[in-house]
């Protein structure tokens, strides 16, 4: 009977299902931060604006010189990362700097490393994306007051782009947490891997598995539905309220009377 | 008086097509230069090419007796001695009002939060906006946005406020209540480079107007001669055109 088999293996197992889940949690939360701090990094650079050719200035050629090496760097790193399987990677990285370098790099550590590059590379474009949706205006604007690339990111661009990339973001978030049972592979004690654990013990695969299926689903609604939230609160209210202290004076209220009529 | 920005042979190429060629103008402390002309004339192109969102492809820009295309001046520092105002208004979209009069002062001037939202607040009364400061530019219209967008100018407190057509965005009704704005300004002493198609506004307030054509400067002069006895003939055909 398949319902005393659920009751079964949640009360002999649920410790597994929580330090699984709560692995998968940490990898994918920790992995979407940094390959986000790696995408805005990398965002940043690849829409820096190349000067153009023949100023005859040197430190202008050597900035754009140097410019387009890092650019032909990130992009190679973007490519390579997004072109190949997470799961290859895994196997590629784990295996490769143990016997290469004779680094062993231990598994939750390889696990983190693994996601946060491979969604830097995504995150990277998505950041890309997000800079260049917002207005050519908002750059000049804040040129016209004297910010240089740099002023102008950290105040007025990148607000804007990280707000209109928050659904994107999402969706890289709630992929990781679902891709991070690849990692499986390399014997990372995550969700999947304790499932499969638990299932071999008894053979219950389908009950087993059923109940890491509401699992997965729980940890990638609250992730959804928590996104949203910080996406309403950074839109700020609908309406604002008035400065109703400043019409106080008796000029005020004429000038006001003036413009209305 | 003397010479705040003086433009000598300034020269611009999008490519092949040579928007600017040759212009030689100044503006002088106090002065309000209207810029009139057809669309494509090169107006706003000069009016870019004086704060340097586009590089001149050749010429000088004098300013205060440096030339600011030379490598070594910082490109900057200049820029927040011109205040600009946009046909777009080009508000901040993720600061309120308030704060787009401030991030410039704290962030670039340096000044204290308290200091910035003094003067911030002194300029937005000045544009009649001081009841709107908790406002998303999203939130307000077109006229409101760039009276916001003007004191966001003013409070960088430049040496010379450029206008880049600020009206011709706005509805009609919204005109009014901008050009308002803009000439209670000419009566604080300010230094205006306006380039626009409102004719009025250039004749009431103009010290003098400049009528472009063509990429060049084809007269300029107080704005009763433009207006009222244009010495060249494309300046009386250009206002026969859009007088009528």
């Amino acid at each position: 009977m398949t319902l005393k088999w659920f009751v079964q293996i949640l009360t002999d197992y649920w410790p597994m299902f929580i330090r699984g889940a709560g692995i998968t949690l940490v990898i994918s939360i920790t992995g979407t931060i940094i390959g986000g701090v790696i995408g805005l990094g990398i965002g940043v650079v690849r829409t820096t604006p190349v000067p153009g050719k023949g100023s005859g200035n040197l430190l202008i050629t050597l900035k754009r010189i140097f410019l387009k090496i890092v650019n032909g760097i990130l992009v190679s790193y973007i490519e390579f990362f997004r072109g190949t399987p997470m799961i290859v990677q895994a196997m590629v990285i784990f295996y490769g700097s143990a016997m290469l370098f004779g680094i062993h790099m231990n598994r939750l550590f390889a696990a983190i490393f693994i996601v946060s590059i491979n969604t830097g590379a995504y995150m990277a474009e998505i950041v890309r994306g997000g800079i260049i949706s917002v207005d050519k205006g908002q750059f000049e604007a804040a040129h016209a007051i004297g910010m240089n690339h740099f002023q102008t990111m950290i105040n007025v661009v990148l607000p804007q782009a990280i707000r209109n990339i928050l659904p994107a973001t999402g969706n890289e978030f709630v992929i990781n947490i679902k891709d991070t049972s690849v990692l499986n592979v390399i014997s990372v004690t995550e969700l999947y891997f304790q499932t499969k654990s638990i299932a071999g013990n008894n053979f219950r695969y389908f009950e087993a598995f059923l109940i890491t299926c509401v699992i997965y689903f729980i940890m990638t609604f609250t992730v959804t539905r928590i996104l949203r939230y910080i996406e309403r609160r950074m839109d700020g209210p609908e309406s604002y309220t008035l400065n109703q202290m400043q019409v106080a004076t008796a000029e005020d209220m004429l000038r006001l009377n003036q413009q209305n009529n | 008086m003397g010479k705040i920005i003086e433009v000598q042979h300034l020269n611009k190429c999008f490519g092949d097509n040579e928007v600017l060629k040759d212009i030689n103008f100044s503006v002088e402390k106090g002065e309000v230069v209207c810029i009139i002309g057809s669309s494509g004339s090169g107006k706003s192109t000069l009016l870019r090419c004086i704060n340097l969102l586009e590089k001149p492809t050749g010429g000088n820009i004098i300013y205060k007796g440096e030339n600011i295309l030379d490598h070594k001046h910082d490109v900057y520092q200049y820029r927040q001695k011109l205040g600009m105002v946009f046909q777009q208004f080009n508000l901040f979209n993720n600061h309120n009002a308030l704060s787009n009069c401030m991030v410039g002062q704290i962030k670039l001037l340096k000044r204290s939060k308290e200091e910035a939202e003094k003067i911030a607040m002194k300029y937005l009364r000045v544009v009649g906006m001081e009841q709107f400061i908790n406002a998303r530019p999203r939130q307000l219209s077109g006229g409101q946005k760039q009276r916001v967008a003007i004191a966001r100018a003013l409070s960088m407190e430049p040496d010379v406020m450029l206008f880049d057509e600020p009206t011709s965005a706005l509805d009609p009704e919204m005109v009014g209540e901008v050009l308002r704005v803009m000439k209670e300004l000419t009566s604080l002493g300010l230094t205006m480079l306006v380039v626009t198609h409102e004719m009025g506004f250039a004749k009431e307030v103009a010290n003098r107007v400049v009528f472009m054509d063509k990429g060049v400067i084809a007269e300029e002069g107080p704005p009763e001669q433009i207006f009222n006895n244009p010495k060249q003939e494309r300046t009386r055909e250009f206002l026969r055109r859009t007088l009528n």
